[in-house]
C-alpha cells in the first residue's frame, strides 16, 4: 500500500529529531494494516507533535494545547467507523492531564501518541511534566523540584486498556503502534525521544542512555488485563438502545374554570421535605387547566434536605410579562424557615390577602385575613403539608377550585400517586365540591 | 388550543433537537444543569449523543471535534464555564465550527450566586475570546423564545459556520411557564452547506460570491481538514500578509455584514411618546409591565432586543428615530448601554442597571420612564 505520508508537504522537524522516525513509524504501521487516509483522522496537540497532522494525507484536526482527545473523542462519538489517532508531547500530556485520566476511565477507541522528549520543544526548552530533575533546561531550577511522571503508571491506575512504552529507537515500534491501533478501546503510546533542537544541547540524552533509563522501569507492553472492558462508544451505543423513548411534555386541556378572574400572586412558604415545589407546579397545572398562564418561581438552598423552600406563582388570564411578586392574594405559610426568608413581604400584604398558616407558624404583623390549618393534628405527613395547603385553598375558592386541583393532579400523577394524593386533599376537604 | 408547562431550560432543549441537535456535551452548573439532564434524556434513546465532559473545556472539545465530524451541537453552561470556553469560543469562530453555545447568566463576578440571575455576560460573550472577532449573540425573553431562539441559533450557526449563544438568564431558564407549542412560530430549519463533491480540496475556500465555505466533515469520502492554526483556503498554515488578511476580512465581515439578515427584535409603539425604553432578555417583562403602566401619565414606547451581537445598528437608529430620549434596562451595571449610546450619539440615554440578584421592577423602570 502506498504511504499516507503527503508528498507536497515534507516533514520540517528538526535534523536528529525523533518526531521524524515516529511519523514514519506511524505511515508504516497504518499502511501495513491496510487502513486508507479516509478512513483516518490525525487529530494533533500543540508543539511540535502538533505537526503530525500536516504531513499525512488523511483526516486532520489540529486545535488548542492539551485538548486534542477532547476532540479526538468528539469524532469518534460521531463516526465510530473511523480510525482516530491522536499525537502530544509530554507538554500536551501536563496541561492536558485531566483529559488523559477521563480518556483512560472512559476506554474509547483512539491511539495516543506521547512523543516524550523531557522538554518544551517549541517555546525554548522548557522543563515539562516528565523532564528529570538533574536534567538542565531553561526553566532554571524549577525542574529540580519537581517529580517527572511516569504516564503509563498513571494510565494504568486510570483504566487504560493498551499501554506502550518505548523507544522511538526500539525496531519494534512499528508492530507496537499497530498493536495500539488495532486494539478495540484507548491505548497509549509513551514513546521516549531526542530533541536535538534543545534537549540534548545540555542533557548528554542518546538512544542508548533512553534503552537503559527504559531498562529500569517496569515493563509495560500491551494489553493490560486488569483494564480489560467494552469500548466505550460500543457500550454507549449498547445502553442507549436500551433507553426507552423519554415522555412528551404534559399537555394540557381547558377543562375547568378559575373561580377569580383576577391575576394571582400566590407564595408558598416552607421548608425542604413539604414537597412545596411540587405544589407549586400543581397550581400552574391547575392555572393551566382553566386556561390561565403561569409562571413558577422557586427559591430553596443548594443543599437539600434542610433550609426554605419557597415558591412564587402566577396565574393570570392575560399573558405574564413580569414574574416577580408584586401584590401576593394569597400566601401559604407552612414553616418557618420559608417565612423568615420572606419576612419584607409580610408588611406588603393587603386586607384582601389570604394566608393559610399551618399552626405553630409564627407571622410578622400582616392585614392579611388568616386561616390556621393544624396539618399535625388532622395526622397528615409534612411531605403532604403544601399538597393539603391547596386544599384548603380550592376549598375557600380562592385561585383554584377542587375541579382544577383534581385535574392537576391527574396531569402530574400516576394513578398509584394520584390516589393517595387524592386521599390527602380529602383529608382537609371532607365534602368535595 | 392547550398549554404545556415546562422551564425554560427544558425548552431550550427540546428547541435543540427540534432544530435537528444531535450531539450534545456539558457540565454540569447552576442554573444551566436541567438543559444537560433534558438532552440525557432526549438524545441518547434517538441515536444522539450526549456526554458529560470532566469539565467545561472537554465538554466543548468534544463538541468541536463531533462539529466537524458532521454532527449539529450543543453545549450549556454559565459563567464560570464559559470563562473556560474561552480558547474553544475563538477555536470556533477562526475555524468556522458551527456549535450553539447556551450562557445561563447568574450573577458574577466568578462564582458569584449559582442560583440568582444577571445579564453580567453580555459583552464577555462577544469579547472574552482572542482575535476580537464578531460572533452571534441571541437573548431570549421567555419561555417561547428559549424554544425558537435556539431552533434559530442552530440555523444561524449552521448558515455562517461560526458559535452562536443564547444569552439565557437564570429567571429565564429555571423558571417554569406555561405556553402553547401550537402558538410558537418555528423557523425552517437551515443545514450547513457541503462542498462541492468534485472540487478542490479546499475547506476554506469561497468562491466570489460566497462569504462561508462549504463543509468538508471529517470521515467523509474527500478528506477533511480542521486547524487552529492561521490558514489558508486550503486549511494550512500560513504566514502570507495577503491570505491572513483575506482570511480575517471574511471572518469579520461574514457575520458584521449579514447581522441586517438576523435582527431579531419586538416593537411595542405608543402614540404620542417621547421616549423609548430599550431592553433585552427577561427585564424586557418588567419593561411592558412599566411601559403599560405609566401609558397615562407618559406614554413610552418599547424596544426589545432580541440579536445583541452583532450589535443591531440600523434597527436601533431606526427604531429609536421618533424619540428624544431613550431609556436602557439592564440586569448590570451597564454594559449593552455603552453600545446604545454609541449607536445613538444624538439621543438623551438615561439607564437604569441593578445587579443585586432580583429582578429589575417594573416600578423602578417606570419610575425612570417617568421622572428620568
Amino acid at each position: 500500500m502506498d504511504s499516507l505520508l503527503n508528498g507536497n508537504r515534507p516533514p520540517v522537524f528538526c535534523p536528529g529529531c525523533s518526531h521524524d522516525r515516529v511519523l514514519q513509524a506511524l505511515d508504516q504501521a497504518l499502511t501495513g494494516m491496510g487502513i486508507s487516509g479516509e478512513q483516518v483522522v490525525i487529530v494533533s496537540d500543540i508543539g511540535c507533535s502538533g505537526l503530525f497532522d500536516t504531513f499525512f494525507n488523511t483526516h486532520a484536526f489540529h486545535g488548542l494545547h492539551g485538548r486534542a482527545l477532547t476532540y479526538a473523542t468528539g469524532i469518534k462519538m460521531a463516526r465510530p467507523e473511523l480510525t482516530v489517532i491522536v499525537t502530544m508531547g509530554d507538554g500536551g500530556l501536563g496541561i492536558g492531564g485531566a483529559h488523559v485520566l477521563s480518556t483512560c476511565r472512559r476506554n474509547i477507541d483512539l491511539t495516543l501518541l506521547v512523543l516524550n522528549n523531557f522538554n518544551y520543544g517549541m517555546t525554548g526548552g522548557q522543563c515539562s511534566s516528565t523532564t528529570p530533575p538533574n536534567a538542565r533546561v531553561a526553566s532554571g531550577f524549577l525542574n529540580k523540584l519537581e517529580k517527572p511522571l511516569d504516564i503509563c503508571r498513571v494510565a494504568e491506575a486510570a483504566g487504560a486498556g493498551h499501554l506502550t512504552r518505548i523507544s522511538t529507537y526500539d525496531r519494534e515500534l512499528v508492530d507496537k503502534l499497530k498493536a495500539a491501533i488495532a486494539f478495540d478501546g484507548f491505548s497509549l503510546l509513551d514513546i521516549w525521544g531526542i530533541c536535538p533542537g534543545r534537549y540534548t544541547r545540555s542533557n548528554p540524552l542518546t538512544p542508548k542512555a533512553i534503552d537503559a533509563d527504559l531498562a529500569r522501569l517496569p515493563e509495560m507492553t500491551g494489553v493490560q488485563s486488569a483494564n480489560q472492558r467494552m469500548e466505550y462508544g460500543k457500550a454507549y451505543r449498547r445502553e442507549a438502545a436500551s433507553l426507552a423513548q423519554p415522555s412528551p411534555p404534559v399537555n394540557i386541556d381547558i377543562t375547568c374554570s378559575a373561580p377569580n378572574r383576577d391575576r394571582q400572586e400566590i407564595v408558598l412558604l416552607g421548608s425542604a421535605g413539604q414537597r412545596v415545589i411540587t405544589a407549586g407546579e400543581l397550581l400552574c397545572l391547575a392555572g393551566a387547566a382553566a386556561g390561565c398562564h403561569a409562571t413558577q418561581k422557586n427559591d430553596y438552598p443548594i443543599t437539600v434536605m434542610r433550609g426554605h423552600s419557597v415558591s412564587e406563582i402566577i396565574l393570570s388570564e392575560t399573558p405574564i410579562d413580569y414574574t416577580g411578586i408584586e401584590n401576593p392574594t394569597v400566601v401559604l405559610a407552612l414553616a418557618p424557615e420559608g417565612v423568615n426568608r420572606r419576612q419584607a413581604l409580610f408588611a406588603r400584604l393587603s386586607p384582601q390577602t389570604l394566608i393559610i398558616k399551618a399552626a405553630g407558624v409564627t407571622l410578622p404583623p400582616n392585614p392579611a385575613a388568616v386561616i390556621e390549618v393544624d396539618f399535625k393534628g388532622k395526622k397528615i405527613k409534612a411531605q403532604d403539608w403544601a399538597l393539603a395547603s391547596l386544599g384548603v385553598l380550592a376549598g375557600e375558592k380562592r385561585a383554584l377550585s377542587m375541579e382544577m386541583l383534581d385535574t392537576a393532579l391527574k396531569l402530574r400523577f400516576n394513578t398509584s400517586i394520584y390516589a393517595s394524593a387524592a386521599a390527602v386533599v380529602r383529608t382537609v376537604i371532607p365534602e368535595t365540591t | 388550543m392547550g398549554f404545556t408547562l415546562m422551564e425554560g431550560n427544558e425548552a431550550i432543549a427540546r428547541g435543540a433537537v427540534a432544530a435537528g441537535c444531535n450531539f450534545f456535551a456539558g457540565y454540569p452548573i447552576t442554573p444551566a444543569t436541567t438543559i444537560y439532564n433534558t438532552m440525557l434524556k432526549l438524545l441518547p434513546p434517538s441515536g444522539g449523543v450526549c456526554l458529560q465532559g470532566e469539565d467545561e473545556i472537554a465538554s466543548m472539545g468534544f463538541c468541536l471535534g463531533a462539529a466537524m465530524a458532521g454532527k449539529k451541537v450543543m453545549t450549556a453552561t454559565s459563567g464560570p464555564g464559559i470563562s473556560l470556553y474561552s480558547e474553544h469560543i475563538s477555536f470556533a469562530i477562526g475555524s468556522e465550527i458551527p456549535i450553539v453555545i447556551v450562557d445561563v447568566q447568574r450573577l458574577g463576578p466568578s462564582t458569584g450566586s449559582a442560583t440568582k440571575g444577571a445579564d453580567g455576560d453580555i459583552q464577555f460573550l462577544q469579547w472574552g475570546n482572542s482575535g476580537g472577532l464578531p460572533v452571534i449573540v441571541l437573548a431570549p425573553v421567555d419561555i417561547g423564545d428559549c424554544f425558537t431562539l435556539t431552533m434559530q441559533a442552530f440555523n444561524l450557526a449552521e448558515q455562517y459556520r461560526c458559535p452562536v449563544f443564547l444569552a439565557a438568564n437564570k429567571e429565564i431558564s429555571m423558571t417554569r411557564e406555561t405556553f402553547d407549542p401550537d402558538l410558537l412560530k418555528r423557523p425552517r430549519i437551515v443545514e450547513r452547506r457541503p462542498a462541492a463533491a468534485n472540487g478542490p480540496n479546499l475547506p476554506f475556500g469561497v468562491q466570489e460570491h460566497e462569504a462561508v465555505p462549504g463543509f468538508r466533515a471529517i470521515g467523509d469520502a474527500q478528506l477533511g481538514r480542521q486547524t487552529s492554526s492561521t490558514h489558508g483556503a486550503d486549511g494550512y498554515i500560513t504566514t502570507d500578509p495577503e491570505q491572513i488578511a483575506r482570511m480575517q476580512d471574511r471572518l469579520y465581515g461574514k457575520i458584521q455584514g449579514a447581522v441586517s439578515a438576523f435582527s431579531y427584535f419586538e416593537e411595542h409603539i405608543s402614540s404620542g411618546a417621547d421616549t423609548l425604553v430599550i431592553t433585552y432578555g427577561v427585564t424586557a417583562r418588567a419593561a411592558r409591565s412599566a411601559v403599560q403602566r405609566a401609558a397615562a401619565r407618559h406614554p413610552a414606547s418599547l424596544l426589545v432586543l432580541k440579536t445583541l451581537w452583532p450589535v443591531p445598528e440600523e434597527a436601533i437608529r431606526k427604531a429609536a428615530a421618533p424619540y428624544k430620549r431613550v431609556v436602557v434596562a439592564e440586569m448590570n451595571l451597564g454594559q449593552y448601554v455603552r453600545e446604545i449610546q454609541r449607536v445613538l450619539p444624538d439621543k438623551t440615554v438615561d439607564f437604569l442597571g441593578q445587579m443585586n440578584g432580583d429582578l429589575i421592577q417594573p416600578a423602578r423602570i417606570q419610575e425612570v420612564i417617568e421622572n428620568g
